[in-house]
């Protein structure tokens, strides 16, 4: 329909009843209304309003408010409404066009792969074979493939390199360097924020403001702050109200109420049709045999099976992966990212959409299998963990793999860091510079897997609480930030990229929301 | 008045890095154990002969050395088992509240070691209580070895026909302590994480029996095994599945280096709050220090509590699913070998704050002292028991097992380490 082009509220309204119709929750409040027709309290005279408050009172009203809310959490207004699809996905052409490369390399080494150890990218299994995948389903962490030949796609690094050398071709910089321009890595002018505005945004992590993480600990009488915050998220989740816990977890979130404020804000409920969908996924894990499927093994093997926290969920991650890797419906996340990932069909079914199957733009699954480890810590039910995981990644991990220019996209974090640095502490950006350890080379490691493998589990799910309450993932940056500033004086005495590497090798002692609100509130500027 | 003037001599015959260094880094000096020595950190091999009654052996009060005479009254188990159960006879008897039972006639606060039977001596008792149940299973496990050693399970009355006494296979000659063994009702429901069995490794120091002191080591750790669990009868025979020790699970397949297979008990916390709540959490971690205080008090009155000894036991624990914990069996030499780096700095951490409670001020001992080590030196210990503490707190707060520390820490369940009499967890 033909909208007034100056108002965008209508488009957006128009978008989400758009989405929401003809989905589950939508056929249950259908399901609903209808039995509220036997209801004595309903009148044929006062039908719409009558059956409005019944919605309202038996708690449907708020499940279409947390629909709505997550709607407008993940899919972002659009520009104009007569922007083309492009401009949603990345208002910038020459950041497409960098993806575009980037995505294009990367299918490039897939393909040269299967035509190396003679594999195609998709096949369907045999039946004896499909058998013992499914007996074993439950422990695929036993297995022990021949992953010799499999490398993973791309490292880190490669990725990086590729961030280093974007630049804008509207941008002059022919001045030469002064003490103005930007020292670090990243050099294309993205609008990033500077403390005071960061100080705003986070204003909940205030110092006269109550934390987890902080006013828990064991010196301080739960009396002062954590008995109250508790109480607090116990009256959110009775309410089911999205919008309010995402406020709430802004302090953190007590350990044994993380799982279901996340799921509320996330709007997971794990309905009969999702377990239905998960199955399905699994089933088409147990059909067809990707490529992806041993680079997922390797990588597992290489890094959660290592890990001292993680090695136990090793057999969740496979199965959350493999899953992953062949559900379609992350797709349509892709309309507002600036990646556009490589289709390819079932061998011998080219064309034949349910036969479909896709390579997420992060085929290096290093990243992902760290950002889904976390989460076995809070949720053991398959599907449940997986749904989790889903939604975590359309609306936050994507951004750490591919190139864009949002706030919280990779490019962005990297250059709010840099920025961070060089103007909040100089003397040590410039040490660091010129004995060769750009602190980017050290940090980007960090947030590109969102900090997870590196910080202790608890402190870990304490970051990522704000990561959830604030919808963004700035914090990572200003987290690497904060660390910098933690080892300054350690940092300052290296004389070599080694050295800093190794002052930074350990943060599994660190305790992030102290070193936040010091950064953020407490560090003179 | 004596001066305490030179260096703490100490002698051992555990070759350990982690003992070694912590002796070297507080300047001690070694000796072989017919010098005067300060210090000695026996194997139990050795501790037998010091206390026995043929060597007549005396130490002097500036000796300290590291097992009690009588551990095995706690560490063998055969004789663990025995004292408990005549621990909560004589409760019973006395009409102490702790003793309770409930309709089944289960201990309601007592009962956290499984079903055991001595064999061959109790065999027909096992038998009786077998045929009550027969699709259950048994482990069955030698009373003198460590290590997983000649364990094995049974779930059929034939696999262990050799321990009948009226078997005419069965040996009463040879009825010497190597050939006993117990038999414990398997617990075959434990508590899955990621779909595999662990079990709890617990350091607990003891540095008087009477009055009853104890610390815990707040870094215990999960031992995972490396199979997934399955109480599946074809997997019986595999011990990857079923035991947990490290010294079987090091030999597996999926033996990994890095981590080898071990959480902190931190991360289990965590992750049990996190997905079961922190109520059940923290029940679950005050019944685990109540077993352990009960266990201690139950050999208190049999143990020789010469005052030159104190003792660091490893003690294993299993969960179940309904998150109760179960005692499986006490150790008087916890493995001091490291299979992993972090193992080895949690060791010596062990060894470090345990000398410090245990050799105060690093100087030569005088085994007259109170025993009553101040906070700042406890470490990673924590007060789990001090009966003398809880005594002065007036008769009925005994039952309560109140730590003597008075700050409480948070996350400290030892502050509530007793059940109240009358009970929140009824």
């Amino acid at each position: 329909a033909m909208l007034d082009p100056d108002n965008g509220l209508s488009f957006t309204i128009a978008r989400i009843v758009q989405r929401l119709k003809g989905s589950s929750l939508h056929s249950q409040l259908e399901r609903q209304a209808r039995i509220s027709l036997h209801k004595p309290e309903i009148k044929l005279e006062s039908l719409k309003e009558d059956i409005k408050d019944f919605l309202k009172t038996s708690g449907w009203e708020k499940k279409l408010q947390n629909a709505v809310y997550s709607e407008l959490n993940v899919f972002p207004s659009p520009c104009h409404p007569a922007a083309p699809p492009e401009h949603m996905k990345e208002p910038l052409a020459y950041m497409r066009k960098a993806q575009g490369s980037w995505e294009k390399r990367i299918l490039k080494s897939l393909n040269s792969m299967c035509t190396e150890l003679s594999i195609p990218l998709a096949q369907k299994r045999p039946v004896s074979e499909q058998k013992e995948l499914l007996n074993k389903w439950n422990e695929m962490g036993t297995d022990e493939p021949d992953l010799s030949l499999f490398r993973p796609v791309y490292a880190p690094k490669d990725f990086l390199e590729v961030l280093t050398n974007l630049r804008n071709p509207n941008y002059e910089n022919g001045e030469q360097p002064s003490f103005r321009s930007h020292l670090g890595l990243i050099q294309v002018p993205l609008k990033v924020k500077d403390i005071p505005e960061l100080k705003e945004d986070f204003s909940e992590l205030g110092l006269n403001i109550g934390q987890l993480g902080i006013d828990d600990s064991a010196q301080v009488p739960p009396e002062f702050f954590e008995n109250e915050h508790v109480r607090v998220g116990q009256k959110v989740l009775a309410e089911q109200d999205s919008a309010a816990a995402q406020q709430y977890v802004r302090q953190g979130c007590p350990t044994a109420l993380r799982a279901d404020l996340w799921a509320l804000i996330l709007n997971i409920s794990n309905q009969p049709e999702d377990i239905l969908y998960y199955e399905q996924l699994k089933s088409n894990v147990i059909q067809h045999d990707l490529l992806v499927d041993s680079l997922i093994f390797k990588d597992v093997k290489l890094t959660a099976s290592n890990d001292d926290y993680y090695f136990v969920f090793e057999d969740y991650l496979y199965q959350v992966l493999l899953c992953f890797s062949r559900d379609t419906s992350v797709l349509e996340h892709f309309t507002y990212s600036s990646a556009t990932p490589p289709k390819s069909y079932i061998r011998g079914k080219l064309g034949m959409e349910e036969y479909a199957v896709f390579y997420p733009p992060n085929v290096n699954y290093n990243s992902f299998i760290l950002s889904v480890a976390p989460l076995c810590f809070l949720y053991h039910e398959p599907s449940k963990l997986y749904q989790i995981f889903r939604e975590m990644y359309v609306r936050f991990f994507f951004r750490l793999h591919s190139i864009s220019s949002h706030p919280s996209g990779i490019v962005s974090l990297c250059l709010l860091f840099e920025t961070l640095l060089q103007t909040h502490l100089p003397q040590l950006f410039y040490h660091l510079r010129e004995i060769g350890a750009q602190p980017l080379r050290i940090s980007f490691k960090w947030m590109v897997r969102a900090f997870s493998g590196y910080l202790a589990t608890d402190q870990l799910l304490l970051l990522w609480d704000r990561i959830l309450g604030y919808n963004s993932l700035e914090i990572l940056a200003v987290l690497a930030a904060a660390v910098f500033a933690f080892r300054a004086v350690n940092l300052m005495e290296v004389t070599s990229l080694a050295a800093a590497e190794a002052v930074l090798a350990d943060l599994s002692t660190l305790k992030v929301m102290p070193l936040l609100q010091i950064f953020l509130f407490a560090t003179v500027t | 008045f004596r001066i305490m003037a030179g260096k703490v001599k100490w002698v051992t015959d555990i070759e350990k890095s982690v003992l070694i260094n912590n002796f070297e880094k507080r300047g001690w000096i070694q000796v072989t154990e017919n010098e005067d020595w300060n210090f000695y950190w026996m194997s139990v091999q050795t501790i037998r002969n010091v206390f026995s009654v043929e060597t007549g052996y005396r130490l002097s009060d500036d000796q300290i050395v590291n097992h009690f005479p009588n551990h095995y009254e706690l560490t063998r188990k055969d004789l663990m088992v025995k004292n408990i159960k005549r621990y909560r006879k004589e409760l019973e008897k006395e009409g102490s509240p702790l003793a309770e039972k409930d309709e089944n006639g289960k201990y309601i606060y007592l009962d956290f070691v499984p079903v055991t039977f001595m064999l061959p001596a109790d065999y027909n008792l096992f038998v009786e209580e077998f045929r009550k149940n027969p699709s259950s299973t048994w482990i069955m496990k030698p009373c003198g070895k460590a290590q997983g050693k000649g364990i094995f399970l049974i779930n059929k009355l034939s696999q262990i026909k050799k321990w009948s006494r009226d078997s005419k296979t069965s040996s009463f000659v040879s009825q010497s302590s190597k050939e006993a063994y117990v038999i414990s009702l398997y617990i075959n429901n434990p508590l899955l994480i990621g779909g595999k069995k662990f079990d709890l490794r617990l350091y607990v120091l003891v540095s008087t029996y009477r009055p009853l002191r104890c610390y815990m080591y707040k870094l215990g750790f999960c031992r995972f095994c490396t199979v997934k669990y399955t109480p599946s009868t074809s997997e019986l025979d595999n011990m990857f599945v079923h035991l947990t020790n490290v010294a079987i699970q090091k030999h597996g397949d999926d033996y990994n280096h890095i981590h080898g297979g071990k959480w902190t008990v931190s991360n289990l916390r965590l992750y049990l709050e996190s997905t079961r709540g922190k109520e059940v959490t923290n029940k679950l971690f005050d019944e685990i220090h109540w077993i352990i205080v009960q266990s201690l008090k139950a050999v208190a009155p049999v143990m020789n509590n010469d005052k030159h000894c104190f003792e660091c036991y490893g003690y294993d624990i299993i969960i179940d699913d309904k998150l109760k914990p179960w005692l499986i069996e006490v150790n008087a030499s916890p493995s001091l070998t490291s299979s992993t780096a972090n193992d080895r700095i949690l060791k010596y951490n062990l060894i470090n704050d345990t000398l410090n409670i245990a050799v105060p001020n690093g100087e030569i001992p005088d085994c007259k002292w109170n025993k009553s080590p101040p906070k700042e030196v406890l470490g990673n210990y924590e007060v789990l028991y001090d009966e003398e503490m809880a005594q002065s707190d007036g008769p009925d707060r005994d039952l309560r097992s109140r730590s003597g520390q008075s700050t409480a820490v948070k996350g400290n369940r030892a502050r509530d380490s007793g059940k109240p009499v009358l009970t929140t967890w009824k």
